[in-house]
C-alpha cells in the first residue's frame, strides 16, 4: 500500500510536532511530558513489530526494563557519562532481542505471543535473583551526569530537550524503516507470510531483524526512562508492563505512525489521573482493553482516519 | 537417615510432593486451556483469573453463606462456569471472525479487570481457608509423612484430568467437539448447535480452572494474585506439551511440576526459571511441542 500522505504534509506534521514539543513545557509539567515521550517511544517501537510486521510480542518489558537496569547500573557503578550508559542499555536490549527473537520466531501468531511472554518472565526471574539489580529495591540514587561532559542533565529543561530530541529522532527512524523497501517486506509478511516466502524472501531473517530493531528502540525508551526517574526496578521488566505497551498501541491505533504516541498519551494521562483518585488503575486498564478490543479495534487514530476516508468517499 | 545424591530422603520426597501438587494445578489449568483453545481457538488469558475466582468463590461461600468445602467443590466451579458462559455469550463471541490475537488481548483485559476488582475489595494479603475435617491430619507412608489434603489434591486432579480426557476421546459429545474443531461448518450442517457447543466448552474450561481454584484454596492462601503468576507457567506448559493436545497438556503439567520440585532440591536458584528453560529447549528441538502435530 503506498503512503497515503505526500512527503510535504509529512514535513508539515513533523514541524508541528517539533513546535508543540518546544512550547509544551510552558503549560505541561515537564516530568509528565518526559514520561509520556518515553512511553510514546516504547509504544512506537512495539508497534513497529505488531503494526508493521504482524508479530504480537508479549515480552517487550524485558527490553524496556533490561535496558533501564543496564543504564542505571552503568551510571551508578561504572560512573560513565549518560550517552555511554544509554548505548550500553540499548546494546543490552539488542542482545536480549536477538536471543528471545531467535527462539520466538520459530512459532507464529498466538504461540509467538505466549513464547515471548514466557521468555520475558524468565528474564524477570533472572532480574529478581541476580545481585546487580538489587532485587526488590532496584537500582536508584545516581546522578544524571553531563551529556558528552558538557550538558548537565540534572537541569530539567536540558533533560526535557534531550529526551524530546531522542524521541523525535527515533520516531523518524521508525518512519524511515517502515517506508523503506525493508519495511515493505515486513508489511508483506504481515499480510501474507507464505506468499512472501514464495516470493523468495527469507522471512525468518526479516522477522528477526524487525524484532531486534524493535527491541533496541524499546531499550532506548527504557534507558531514557531510567535516566529520567533515576531508578530501575522490577516493575519495568514485569509482564504488566508488556501488557501496558500493547494497550498503548491498541488504544492509539495499531499500524499507524501517530497511534502509539496518542495511545501512550491517553494511557499515561489515565494512569496519572487515577493514581490520585484511589480507584485501582488495573481495573481501568482492564476495562479499556476489553472495550478497545470489542468496540474500536482501529484505535483512536485509526478510527479518525477511517472516518475521514469515509467522508471523502 | 537415607540420603539420595546428598539429599535426605524426606526432603526429597517433600519437594517431590510439592512438585506433584503444583503439577496437578498445571495439568488442570493447561487442560482447560487446551479444551478452550481446541474449539474456540482462543488463548484464554483470563484462565488464571478464573482459577482465582474459583478459590474466592469457595472462600465467599464459606464466609457469607456457611457452605463448606464439599459444597464449594460443586458450587464454585458451577459459578465460575456460568460467569465464563456469560462472558462468551455477551462478548467473546463477537471476536470469533477476527485474528486470534484479539481473543488473547480481550481475555488479557478481562484478567486485569477481575484481578484488579478483587484486589480493590480484598487487598493482596490473602484469606486463609482451611481443609475440610475429613482431610486433615497426615498419613505415615513409612518413607515420608503425607498430609492427607495434599494426597487428596493429587488424586482428585488425576481423576478430573482422566475423566475429561475420557469424555473428549471416548464419548459422542467428545466426538462432536473434536469434529467441530476440525470443521465447525460441517458439524453445524449435521444439526449440531455449534454456538451452544462453543458456549458450553468455554464454560467447561473455565469451570476446570474453578475446580483447580477450590482445590488450591486450602493449600495456598486465597489471594487476588494467585492466578496471575501461575498463568504464565501454564502457558509455558502448554507450549511444551503442544497446544492441540489434551493428553500433552495433562502429561506435561505433571511432569513439569515434578521437574520444578526436583530443581528446588538440587539447584534452587533455577527453580523459578526451569520451566521456561525447558520451553526454550523444546522449541529449538521440536517447535510444535512434545505432543503437538507439525502444522
Amino acid at each position: 500500500m503506498p503512503s497515503r500522505r505526500s512527503p510535504r504534509s509529512g514535513f508539515i506534521l513533523l514541524a508541528l510536532v517539533v513546535a508543540a514539543l518546544l512550547v509544551a513545557p510552558m503549560w505541561v509539567y515537564p516530568i509528565f511530558m518526559m514520561k509520556l515521550l518515553c512511553f510514546a517511544l516504547f509504544a512506537a517501537a512495539f508497534n513497529l513489530l505488531l503494526g508493521y510486521t504482524g508479530l504480537l510480542s508479549f515480552g517487550h518489558a524485558a527490553f524496556f526494563g533490561g535496558a533501564a537496569y543496564v543504564t542505571a547500573h552503568a551510571m551508578k557503578v561504572w560512573q560513565v557519562t549518560p550517552e555511554v550508559a544509554i548505548l550500553a542499555g540499548v546494546g543490552a536490549a539488542i542482545v536480549l532481542g536477538l536471543i528471545i527473537g531467535a527462539i520466538a520466531i520459530r512459532r507464529q501468531g498466538i504461540y509467538f505471543a505466549m513464547i515471548t511472554l514466557a521468555l520475558a518472565q524468565m528474564f524477570y526471574f533472572f532480574c529478581l535473583q541476580v545481585p546487580f539489580t538489587n532485587g526488590e529495591d532496584g537500582i536508584q540514587g545516581f546522578s544524571r551526569g553531563k551529556l558528552f561532559g558538557l550538558i548537565d542533565l540534572n537541569d530539567t529543561m536540558n533533560l526535557y530537550y534531550f529526551i524530546a530530541v531522542m524521541t523525535v529522532l527515533s520516531l523518524m527512524l521508525i518512519w524511515r524503516i517502515v517506508h523503506s523497501p525493508f519495511g515493505q517486506i515486513l508489511k508483506a509478511i504481515r499480510e501474507n507470510e507464505p506468499r512472501t516466502i514464495s516470493l523468495g524472501y527469507s522471512v525468518q531473517r526479516y522477522k528477526l531483524a524487525a524484532f531486534v530493531m524493535s527491541a533496541g528502540l524499546a531499550g532506548l525508551a527504557g534507558s531514557l526512562k531510567a535516566l529520567l526517574f533515576q531508578f530501575a526496578t522490577l516493575t519495568d521488566v514485569a509482564w504488566n508492563m508488556s501488557g501496558e505497551v500493547i494497550l498503548m498501541a491498541l488504544l492509539g491505533g495499531i499500524g499507524t505512525m501517530a497511534g502509539p504516541v496518542v495511545g501512550a498519551g491517553i494511557l499515561v494521562g489515565l494512569q496519572n489521573f487515577f493514581a490520585t483518585s484511589g480507584f485501582p488503575v488495573t481495573i481501568v486498564l482492564g476495562a479499556t482493553f476489553m472495550i478497545c478490543v470489542l468496540l474500536f479495534r482501529r484505535g483512536v487514530v485509526g478510527e479518525v482516519r477511517h472516518w475521514l476516508d469515509n467522508r471523502k468517499a | 537417615m537415607t540420603m539420595i545424591f546428598g539429599v535426605p530422603l524426606p526432603a526429597l520426597m517433600g519437594q517431590l510432593l510439592i512438585g506433584l501438587i503444583n503439577g496437578s494445578f498445571y495439568a488442570l489449568l493447561s487442560l482447560g486451556l487446551a479444551v478452550i483453545f481446541g474449539l474456540l481457538r482462543v488463548i484464554n488469558f483470563a484462565h488464571g483469573a478464573f482459577y482465582m475466582l474459583g478459590a474466592f468463590a469457595a472462600w465467599m461461600l464459606l464466609a457469607y453463606a456457611g457452605i463448606g468445602y464439599w459444597g464449594a467443590l460443586i458450587l464454585a466451579p458451577l459459578i465460575v462456569g456460568i460467569v465464563g458462559m456469560a462472558i462468551e455469550r455477551l462478548m467473546l463471541r463477537r471476536l470469533y471472525g477476527l485474528d486470534h490475537l484479539y481473543g488473547l488481548l480481550f481475555t488479557f483485559g478481562l484478567a486485569l479487570l477481575l484481578e484488579g476488582t478483587f484486589r480493590h475489595f480484598f487487598g493482596t494479603s490473602g484469606q486463609p481457608y482451611t481443609a475440610p475435617e475429613a482431610l486433615r491430619g497426615a498419613t505415615n507412608l513409612g518413607f515420608m509423612v503425607l498430609p492427607n489434603y495434599r494426597g487428596w489434591v493429587v488424586v482428585a486432579s488425576l481423576v478430573i484430568c482422566l475423566g475429561t480426557w475420557a469424555v473428549i476421546e471416548k464419548t459422542s459429545i467428545g466426538a462432536y467437539l473434536r469434529a467441530a474443531t476440525e470443521n465447525a461448518t460441517l458439524v453445524q450442517a449435521f444439526g449440531v448447535n455449534v454456538p451452544v457447543l462453543l458456549t458450553v466448552t468455554y464454560g467447561f474450561g473455565c469451570a476446570l480452572a474453578g475446580i483447580a481454584g477450590v482445590l488450591a484454596a486450602p493449600v495456598f492462601q486465597v489471594s487476588p494474585l494467585m492466578g496471575s503468576n501461575l498463568i504464565i507457567i501454564v502457558f509455558a506448559v502448554v507450549v511444551i506439551g503442544g497446544m492441540g493436545s489434551i493428553l500433552g497438556a495433562i502429561v506435561t503439567g505433571y511432569m513439569l511440576g515434578i521437574i520444578e520440585g526436583l530443581c528446588k532440591v538440587f539447584y534452587p536458584e533455577a527453580a523459578n526459571i526451569v520451566v521456561f528453560v525447558i520451553m526454550a529447549i523444546v522449541l529449538l528441538l521440536r517447535p510444535a511441542g512434545l505432543f503437538g502435530k507439525e502444522t
